[in-house]
């Protein structure tokens, strides 16, 4: 059966039928219409103001790779300037070939890029050198847990390196909805009910961030980036098998071969979650250590990174997990099978970019 | 019956690492009994391209949840997926959303 004609131009043969709307549109339609609902995404939130300095997230996969793409042709509709910041977590084998790319990607598009290094940030703990501490029984990575937390406060850092006023980061809906249920099924009511909103307002000193490509689904990401010829890196990181996050995942693909909207509803809904009086957060406080937003004494980037170097690393994983002074001998190294790496409340929770956590 | 079939047969997104990292792959379906569908071109591309897990690009009888299909640069759900009948020249091209971004 031969494809149908695009609605929008009348010209083109279809090349896609859009998901929410069931429109066909032609690959030239749809890459004018990803744009400008993007455009709409950032005005009509307000995320983006003119005059904003915006540190990109970019990791040189598809969705950051789409997400610079597209910020930089709106640029100059919007008014802002664009600085790609990478971070690097060193993991030996993934993050050199993706910097590739990235550093690709700046050349091409003539925007200024900086690199943060983990071993720089936090005391030489490359991710590889956490995973070795974290390794052992139990029934996901924790280390993908640390990293989401670590490269959050590391894209702050580049973002402040460069001046940035604020940070954008390519999640796109499939993302938000992995995370979503990843919540649900951790019981994490913390994370659910500040899981929502487009954007943090950046509280506690911290910058203001969004994610233009939340409402754009992961398959319509990549048809962008095809119609677009981009060039991405597409490789999956060597701890993401493990990670939880694949259990959300997989759960999601089912979901969304019976409702095809799965993903954007899945967000609909925990936008619109009010949270029990018993489980709504505490108003969170400064932590001691950075001054960072957080929910306990130390925030979770300090929590984890104190918990390596006492050679505890689980401490700050886990409901009971926070922040406690201990003296005495440093423990032999942490092997309890039980704990599954569990929510820990502190900064906001955002979804790790890679599809591992 | 259908005649031998010469068709491009792509992949992207992480997906070549399955075919030995080889991206683009000219093919020649051999003449059959029945058409050829991408219904039956899985069937073929498991048994003579895929060199490991099968399990990462089929599922059933059709590609895993995640991996897109395009065919002539359109949408296989334009064009009845499964059931699509194969044309000489054709180029069909797998393309996996299955890493992060």
């Amino acid at each position: 059966m031969p494809a149908p004609q695009c609605a929008s131009c009348h010209a083109a043969r279809a090349a896609l039928r859009r998901p929410r709307s069931g429109q066909a549109l032609c690959g030239a339609c749809f890459c004018t219409a990803f744009e400008a609902e993007v455009l709409h995404t950032v005005l009509a939130g307000r995320l983006l103001p003119p005059g904003a300095v915006v540190a990109v997230g970019a990791s040189g996969g598809k969705d950051s790779t789409v997400l610079a793409h597209v910020l930089r042709e709106l640029a100059p509709r919007l008014g802002v300037s664009l600085r790609l910041v990478a971070v690097d977590e060193g993991i030996s084998g993934y993050r050199d070939a993706a910097l590739a790319a990235v550093r690709r990607q700046a050349a091409r598009w003539d925007l200024p890029l900086t690199v943060v290094a983990y071993a720089d940030l936090f005391g030489g703990w490359t991710m590889d050198a956490v995973a070795r501490s974290t390794a052992g029984s139990g029934r996901s990575r924790a280390c993908c847990t640390f990293c989401g937390v670590l490269r959050r406060r590391a894209l702050e850092e580049g973002a402040r390196l460069v001046g940035a006023t604020h940070i954008v980061t390519g999640h796109n809906a499939d993302d938000m909805a992995e995370t979503v249920l990843m919540n649900f099924l951790r019981g994490d009511a913390g994370r659910l009910a500040r899981g929502g909103g487009l954007g943090s307002r950046g509280e506690g000193g911290a910058l203001p961030r969004c994610r233009p490509l939340q409402l754009a689904s992961q398959k319509e990401v990549v048809l962008y980036a095809h119609f677009r010829r981009l060039d991405y890196f597409s490789e999956e990181c060597v701890y993401a098998p493990e990670a939880f996050r694949g259990h959300a995942r997989h759960l999601l693909k089912l979901l969304e071969a019976a409702r095809p909207s799965a993903a954007l509803d899945l967000v609909h809904s925990a936008e619109r979650l009010a949270l029990a009086p018993a489980a709504r957060p505490p108003p969170p406080g400064a932590c001691s250590r950075c001054g960072a937003l957080a929910s306990r004494a130390l925030c979770q980037a300090c929590a984890l990174l104190d918990g390596l170097q006492r050679g505890r690393p689980r401490l700050a994983i886990g409901k009971g997990g926070g922040a406690r002074d201990e003296e005495g001998p440093p423990p032999p190294p942490p092997s309890d099978p039980g704990s599954a790496p569990g929510p820990a409340d502190g900064e906001c929770g955002a979804a790790c970019k890679e599809r591992c956590e | 019956m259908a005649a031998p079939l010469s068709v491009e047969v792509e992949f992207g997104g992480g997906a070549e690492l399955l075919f030995d990292g080889v991206k683009k792959h000219q093919v020649t379906l051999p003449g059959q009994e029945e058409p050829w569908d991408i219904r039956n071109l899985l069937v073929w591309i498991k048994k003579n391209l895929l060199k490991e897990r099968p399990e990462l690009f089929i599922q059933g009888d059709s590609v895993r949840p995640g991996i897109l299909v395009l065919v002539n640069d359109a949408d296989w759900e334009l064009l009845g997926e499964l059931d699509y009948q194969l044309q000489d020249r054709d180029s069909i091209l797998f393309i996996s959303t299955l890493h992060g971004g």
